[in-house]
């Protein structure tokens, strides 16, 4: 027990240190990008700026401040729960993010079901019969699925269905499952499946490797000696000690989810965090990016941490070290 | 790069004698004698459609704010002017009619306009309009510390006056015959003098025909019909600007019936959209340049910039990089003033020509010159500078381009820090608003237009207070020739955008500003 205590302490002093990384580095990227809000608001038309109107702009948009104080102002805000203000939005960072996240992480969450019904069976035939044709077809369905751009993929299967047969809920402005749960599923079926075919592709690829990895393991034919049958075996022997390579697959795709499909977001105009930090850095809105950067990323090492502690449930082994 | 004002498909001849008689409206400040002018306002010129109905109009990005004196952005100015007046207004064909003013009066000098306001007209929250909010509202725009953007339209006016609730007087240091078009801006609403920029930033107050309802950022603006407007009350319920961030999720919703209005900039896109949908191309007052900045490296020699200006086939470009969709300009393309493309020093590509100029510059040899190009402020940027530096190569001009991410294209365009640059810049109807910032000397865009000469200062000043239409047209030609015979750009041409509307709008008419004020009008069967 303390020997898990110790581990998780050090893990999550790992990820704060990540967490700090990410918002210094973060911080001083955005302000290295030349321009500034002013002139992403006005484009060309600023160069016709009076100074003290300059000056005037700046106090507004927040950067009449030295680099320290704006940084520090940020970070002590942070911990007291304000993330920021978005000027052109007239909103709070956290309102927005608390929108927008939840967006992110219900496509997040289905595209990952998606890749998974796909990807796991695909990967587990493709690996049962080497060479046979249910293989081939397998590694085909991943290549297309790594080669086919998400961008090409939603932007076909969007015209088509709307040109063709008049379907378009994404065109009804979005709606949540609380607001309208038909519209809301509807919504998010075809960004699902764009993402979830796509991510598929390397969890077919995981699945086959692992399972042939294992498969070739003395326990495996020790068990087929024994006779246990090959449902059994399959799932409970091999799948099982297969997963570990699975769910970090799968953990990774989860946390680059979160962190918005930005493609994705903007084709089927869905207002999550991804489109919220793209826009944030066209409009250069730095409390916007900053701390929708910071919140995305604290997500991931979240993710990063339970794929961590589900090796333990899955793997005796991990446990045991 | 902002761009506000675009041309409608109407016919060039229509426009351009509506233009003329927009021109003898707004051309009456150096009159001799006193003018009075009345017209129809742009709600009276329009038969109302059907009544009710929610619509829907498909937009890239949500405005990017809500109040009406910092609004640049395309999509917030389309919305603002639909819930702001201005004492100015254009009809369809570029006439100015009244808006919050009923009539004004022009004093022989020119230097002296009387507004008399519209009577019965109240704000949104149900306060009454008079002279004091006129008074409040240019004054503010006035003050620096505001930063709004149309401050300089107000430049030359030196007091306003407030005689009765109902009469304002603008006192003017000169005449300045494109005043009563520029006021037409809603960068120049007239808000109360209850409201300050706080509270409008999240809430609007006007006197237009809508009221924003609700604004959710990155999904939608709605706005709904104001039943104390003073015109004819808008058919529409409701009117939502609804965000689809790109512009073939905007045109499967058309097709699927989800949108009723959208503005392309992609022809190709434009073209996807399907059942029951109609798109008009509509050409443009913004031009793409090759700007010369004549007070950097070589580009301080005439003849290096007429050698580039003779090197350039514009047509060819066109259709390389935009696929013909334009049409080649010269420096001024609103219709009333428009410039002759083949009044130039060079009509056609002359190779001979450029050399000459090329060897007379003492650059016989060759030349290698620089241009920034911004690599995503606009489409087609990129292939213009391809095609125009492959042109180029052709009369031993090497132009070294240097694509550059737009923040950082901005600040050197701002800081004229270049020696060409591949630019899309806005049009308007007046040219004076169009070029009286950019070559002038004291235009407070002449460090990036690179040019001035006191002939150009004198032409400038001569176009401001003549009010003979004629006159004042012969006046742009010939800053016009000027800015040809020196080379001071190459102006290459303007394009189009395409405008979708479904089959059951009624009552919409595309302006040649590309503004969208007649959405007050617009009904659905």
């Amino acid at each position: 027990m303390r020997v898990l205590q110790s581990a998780v302490v050090k893990k999550a002093a790992g990820s704060l240190a990540t967490l700090v990384g990410v918002a210094i580095f973060v911080f001083f990227m955005l302000r290295a990008i030349p321009g500034d809000a002013i002139s992403a608001s006005l484009g060309t038309e600023a160069a016709g700026l009076t100074e003290v109107q300059r000056k005037s702009l700046e106090e507004y948009y927040g950067l009449d401040q030295s680099l320290a104080s704006q940084f520090f102002s940020w970070v002590g805000n942070l911990f007291q729960g304000n993330l920021g203000f978005s000027v052109r939005a007239q909103q709070s960072v956290l309102d927005l993010t608390a929108a927008a996240l939840p967006v992110t992480f219900q496509l997040a969450v289905f595209a990952i079901i998606l890749a998974l019904a796909i990807g796991v069976p695909v990967g587990m035939l493709a690996a049962s019969r080497v060479g046979k044709p249910r293989d081939v077809i397998g590694q085909a369905l991943s290549l297309i699925g790594l080669s086919v751009p998400a961008f090409l993929l939603a932007t076909t299967l969007l015209t088509f269905l709307a040109v063709n047969l008049g379907f378009n809920p994404n065109g009804l402005g979005y709606k949540t499952f609380f607001e309208d749960p038909v519209v809301n599923l509807q919504q998010m079926l075809l960004p699902s499946l764009v993402l979830g075919f796509g991510i598929s592709a390397p969890i077919i690829r995981t699945t086959r490797a692992a399972v042939l990895d294992v498969s070739g393991q003395d326990f495996v034919r020790t068990a087929k000696a024994k006779g246990v049958s090959t449902r059994r075996l399959q799932f409970k022997h091999i799948l099982r000690n297969a997963l570990i390579p699975i769910v970090t697959m799968t953990g990774l795709q989860f946390g680059y989810l979160l962190g918005g499909a930005v493609v994705v977001e903007q084709i089927f105009s869905l207002p999550g965090v991804g489109r919220q930090v793209l826009t944030g850095i066209q409009q250069k809105e730095y409390a916007l990016v900053q701390s929708t950067v910071l919140v995305i990323a604290a997500a991931f090492v979240i993710v990063n941490l339970l794929t961590d502690l589900l090796y333990r449930a899955i793997d005796p082994r991990v446990r045991a070290e | 790069m902002t761009q506000l004002n675009r041309q409608s498909a109407s016919p060039i001849k229509a426009l351009a004698l509506a233009s003329a008689a927009a021109m003898v409206l707004v051309g009456c400040a150096a009159a001799d004698e006193e003018q009075e002018t009345v017209a129809p306002t742009a709600s009276e010129t329009q038969e109302p459609a059907a009544v009710g109905g929610n619509m829907v109009v498909g937009i890239t990005v949500d405005p990017d704010t809500i109040f009406p004196w910092k609004a640049t952005q395309f999509q917030a100015f389309r919305m603002l002017e639909n819930v702001y007046d201005t004492l100015t207004a254009f009809d369809a064909d570029l006439n100015v009619v009244p808006g919050l003013a009923e009539s004004w009066e022009i004093s022989a000098d020119g230097t002296s306009i009387t507004f008399d306001l519209r009577d019965g007209v109240t704000f949104a929250d149900g306060s009454s309009f008079g002279s004091e909010d006129v008074k409040y509202s240019y004054e503010a725009i006035q003050d620096e510390e505001n930063a709004a953007v149309a401050r300089s339209t107000l430049g030359g006016v030196t007091s306003i006056e407030t005689p009765d609730a109902d009469t304002v007087v603008l006192n003017l240091a000169t005449a300045d015959v494109g005043l009563l078009a520029n006021l037409t801006s809603v960068n120049l609403a007239i808000v109360s003098s209850d409201d300050t920029e706080e509270s409008l930033s999240t809430a609007t107050n006007g006197t237009g025909p809508f009221v924003l309802e609700s604004r959710t950022a990155g999904q939608n603006v709605v706005l709904a019909r104001n039943s104390s407007y003073w015109g004819n009350p808008t058919p529409l319920d409701t009117l939502e600007f609804r965000v689809l961030p790109d512009e073939a999720a905007i045109a499967a919703a058309m097709s699927a019936g989800n949108v009723q209005m959208a503005v392309f900039s992609d022809p190709i896109t434009a073209r996807t959209v399907s059942g029951g949908v109609t798109v008009n191309t509509t050409p443009q007052l913004s031009y793409h340049a090759l700007m010369l900045n004549a007070r950097n490296g070589s580009m301080t020699s005439t003849d290096v910039r007429l050698a580039i200006s003779c090197a350039i086939d514009r047509q060819s470009v066109l259709d390389t990089a935009l696929l013909g969709e334009g049409e080649v300009t010269g420096p001024i393309t609103s219709p009333a003033f428009k410039s002759d493309p083949n009044a130039r020093p060079c009509p056609e590509r002359d190779l001979a020509k450029s050399a000459e100029y090329l060897a007379a510059s003492g650059n016989a040899g060759g030349l290698e010159i620089d241009a920034i190009v911004a690599q995503d402020l606009y489409a087609g940027a990129v292939d213009i500078a391809q095609a125009v530096a492959a042109q180029l190569a052709e009369a031993n001009i090497t132009l070294n381009l240097e694509v550059l991410e737009s923040g950082t294209y901005i600040d050197r365009w701002i800081a004229g820090d270049f020696e060409t640059a591949i630019a899309l810049n806005g049009g308007r109807p007046d040219p004076d608003g169009m070029y009286g910032r950019y070559f002038p000397s004291t235009g407070n865009l002449n460090q990036v237009s690179g040019y001035s000469s006191d002939s150009m200062d004198k032409l400038f000043a001569d176009g401001k207070v003549e009010g003979d239409p004629a006159a004042r047209k012969a006046i742009y030609d010939a800053v016009s020739k000027e800015l040809e015979d020196n080379a001071v750009w190459v102006w290459l041409f303007s394009g189009y955008t395409y405008t979708a509307t479904s089959d059951t709008i009624t009552g919409f008419t595309p302006m040649t500003t590309g503004s969208w004020q007649y959405l007050r009008t617009t009904g659905l069967q």
